[in-house]
């Protein structure tokens, strides 16, 4: 069974409770009860993910059976082949990258991969990504660009890694280099956010024609416990600031900083894979098609006012006149 | 013997001290002397002993780097707080404080002109505002500044000095350094040159996208430059961090930032180098393909 997150108890309750009417010796009438407890705990499970609140959607996304992008890259490629290295330094494991058929046509696939047993996370950093990781997906993505393969991405990590060979190898320019070129690679590009979307560490991989989200993702500018150690100055008031950030994506999507939200199964996506798989495949795909009936002028154009359009006039920010009182203007002391 | 007899008389400083005018002397927090305020200013405010750079208002940025009589542009944008945030403080009070106190409506000043007689837009960001973290506003005027930079055929110029993205407007604060970066790829590709001059401090999601993105990236010395904040790596590492880490001069090192520049030669070496990215007094290169149309200018 699945590890079971804190706001999950009711459920836990029936569990322990068909664990024990199974120990028992099996009739028809128990086989009854055990069924009923089941369904109980699958409409309790949809209740419950129905209403969740923002910091349990952070635990959601963070829900260490949650699927990682290989287990969506196994699902949705035929023959995947990772490929390695930025060509400069060395290859980073915290981001993966490579080719694959999807749905029988050749396309890039890049993105964070954090893993599952302890082995893997500490293999991948704990999808922590140093500056060879955004460099080398950006040679991937060079690659599908010049032989016309559309891009995938799947977003899943905390943060870009903030340690001394981070900084001292250019993390920074690392990302804003991703920023400036994926906007204006001539090649169509999805980005899936499945997991975290940890700020620049997450946005270094994400700039596309579609930003889509998982239902129970998050895309944050700072994680909820680092807001809350900074604004609150206490880190334990990171439920509070989960709610204030907006980072779930129904808000996200309300703001206008991604295209779709796409659907997880009951409960979760960590609790049925390939139904999870399934609803990003036809998700990814119906906005493939729709990027590849586009011009690549109209698509790179698109690409530009959708970013260009966040955080608009009227949302985000009035158009006042100069302050009363300022300086006159072009005044040189 | 009363040689070593103190006369004990009370502490009386504060009439004495206050004859002398409240900002008449600033002492160097590196070299420790104390400077006539007059004599600071008349040096970019750049200690004259020990060259320590004091940090600089945006708006003094603009003056000391521009020509007389430059333009000011998007003066009136203002976030109007889109997330509605509260944390121990509304946002929107921190917003109207840090208003009133700089007299500007957000982190960053843009001004158009020219540098030594070639044809600027200068962005500046301001520290004593939120920080200079970057939000919609901050993030809609470098945009802007890089479109109008292209539309003139003029350089761009952008002076950071910030923290980082603004937490209180969550994601859309994010999605400005995709915002900006797009519109410096514009302004790459349509061949114009970009300067990015990196001040004390140049950090986060500032230094992840358009302060790394310059043709050239000159730094003041000893600026603090990074992705990451030093207490966040050295909570991650669980180790001190060597001495001069993220400074201008450990950058240049490692290869990321073009020159450390002097702010008393900053204006000559920025003029310089555009001249050698072969930017011309406007009058000298009649721009064939940007005709002005009629261009919406404001100030």
């Amino acid at each position: 069974m699945a590890e079971l997150l804190d706001f999950e108890e009711p459920i836990a309750v029936l569990q322990k409770e068909i664990e024990a009417l199974r120990l028992m010796p099996s009739t028809p009438e128990r086989l009854a009860a055990i069924q009923q407890l089941e369904d109980r705990a699958t409409s309790l499970r949809v209740e419950i993910y129905a209403t969740l609140k923002p910091w349990q959607r952070v635990q959601v996304a963070r829900h260490p059976n949650r699927p990682c992008m290989l287990d969506y890259v196994e699902r949705l490629f035929q023959e995947f082949t990772e490929v390695h290295g930025d060509r400069r330094f060395a290859d980073d494991t915290a981001i993966v990258a490579g080719f694959g058929l999807y749905h029988g046509q050749p396309a890039a696939v890049v993105g964070h991969q954090k893993g599952r047993d302890t082995k893997q996370k500490i293999y991948r950093n704990f999808g922590y990504a140093r500056p060879e990781g955004y460099r080398k997906a950006m040679r991937v993505m060079k690659l599908a660009e010049k032989f016309r393969e559309p891009v995938i991405v799947f977003i899943d990590t905390p943060a870009a890694y903030p340690g001394i060979e981070s900084e001292e190898r250019g993390v920074a320019e690392a990302i804003a280099v991703n920023l400036r070129e994926m906007a204006l690679l001539d090649t169509p590009i999805v980005v899936v956010v499945c997991g975290e979307g940890g700020s620049g560490g997450a946005l270094g991989l994400a700039v596309g024609d579609r930003v889509l989200m998982q239902e129970f993702g998050i895309y944050s500018v700072i994680p909820p416990e680092g807001c809350a150690a900074i604004l609150w100055r206490d880190a334990q008031r990171k439920v509070e600031a989960a709610e204030a950030l907006k980072i779930t994506a129904p808000d996200l999507l309300a703001l206008g900083l991604i295209d779709e939200v796409v659907k997880e199964p009951p409960g979760g996506a960590h609790l049925d894979y390939d139904r999870a798989a399934a609803l990003v495949d036809e998700a990814v795909g119906r906005h493939l098609a729709e990027l590849q009936a586009m011009t690549s002028e109209a698509r790179l154009d698109a690409r530009y006012d959708k970013f260009r359009d966040m955080g608009h006039a009227g949302q985000s920010f009035v158009d006042e006149g100069a302050p009363a009182g300022s300086r006159a203007p072009g005044q040189a002391g | 013997m009363a040689w070593f007899k103190k006369a004990r008389r009370p502490i009386a400083a504060p009439e004495q001290a206050s004859r002398v005018p409240e900002g008449l002397w600033v002492k160097c927090p590196s070299c420790n002397k104390a400077i006539y305020n007059k004599d600071l200013l008349a040096s970019l405010s750049v200690c004259p002993r020990c060259a320590h750079h004091f940090r600089l208002s945006a708006a003094d940025r603009l003056r000391m780097l521009l020509d007389g009589g430059w333009t000011e542009h998007d003066a009136g944008l203002r976030s109007t707080d889109p997330l509605t945030f509260t944390d121990t403080k509304a946002y929107r009070d921190r917003l109207s404080k840090a208003i009133a106190a700089t007299g500007l409506n957000d982190a960053i000043i843009v001004g158009s002109g020219t540098i030594e007689g070639l044809p600027a837009v200068v962005a500046a960001m301001e520290y004593s505002f939120i920080g200079g973290s970057m939000g919609v506003v901050v993030g809609e005027k470098i945009t802007r500044a890089a479109e109008r930079a292209c539309a003139e055929r003029a350089a761009l110029i952008v002076v950071s000095c910030s923290g980082g993205a603004r937490m209180m407007e969550g994601t859309l604060s994010l999605m400005q350094m995709a915002k900006i970066s797009a519109a410096l790829g514009r302004l790459d590709r349509a061949g114009l040159p970009y300067l990015s001059i990196l001040t004390d401090p140049t950090t986060g999601g500032v230094a992840a996208s358009f302060a790394m993105l310059g043709d050239l990236n000159i730094a003041e010395p000893k600026a603090l430059i990074g992705f990451a904040g030093p207490r966040v790596i050295e909570q991650t590492i669980r180790q001190k961090l060597p001495e001069g880490f993220q400074r201008s001069e450990f950058l240049l090192e490692k290869g990321f930032i073009d020159l450390i520049v002097d702010r008393r030669e900053l204006k000559a070496t920025v003029a310089r180098s555009l001249r050698l990215l072969g930017v011309g007094p406007r009058s000298t290169t009649p721009p064939a393909t940007a005709v002005p149309t009629g261009d919406e200018s404001d100030a």
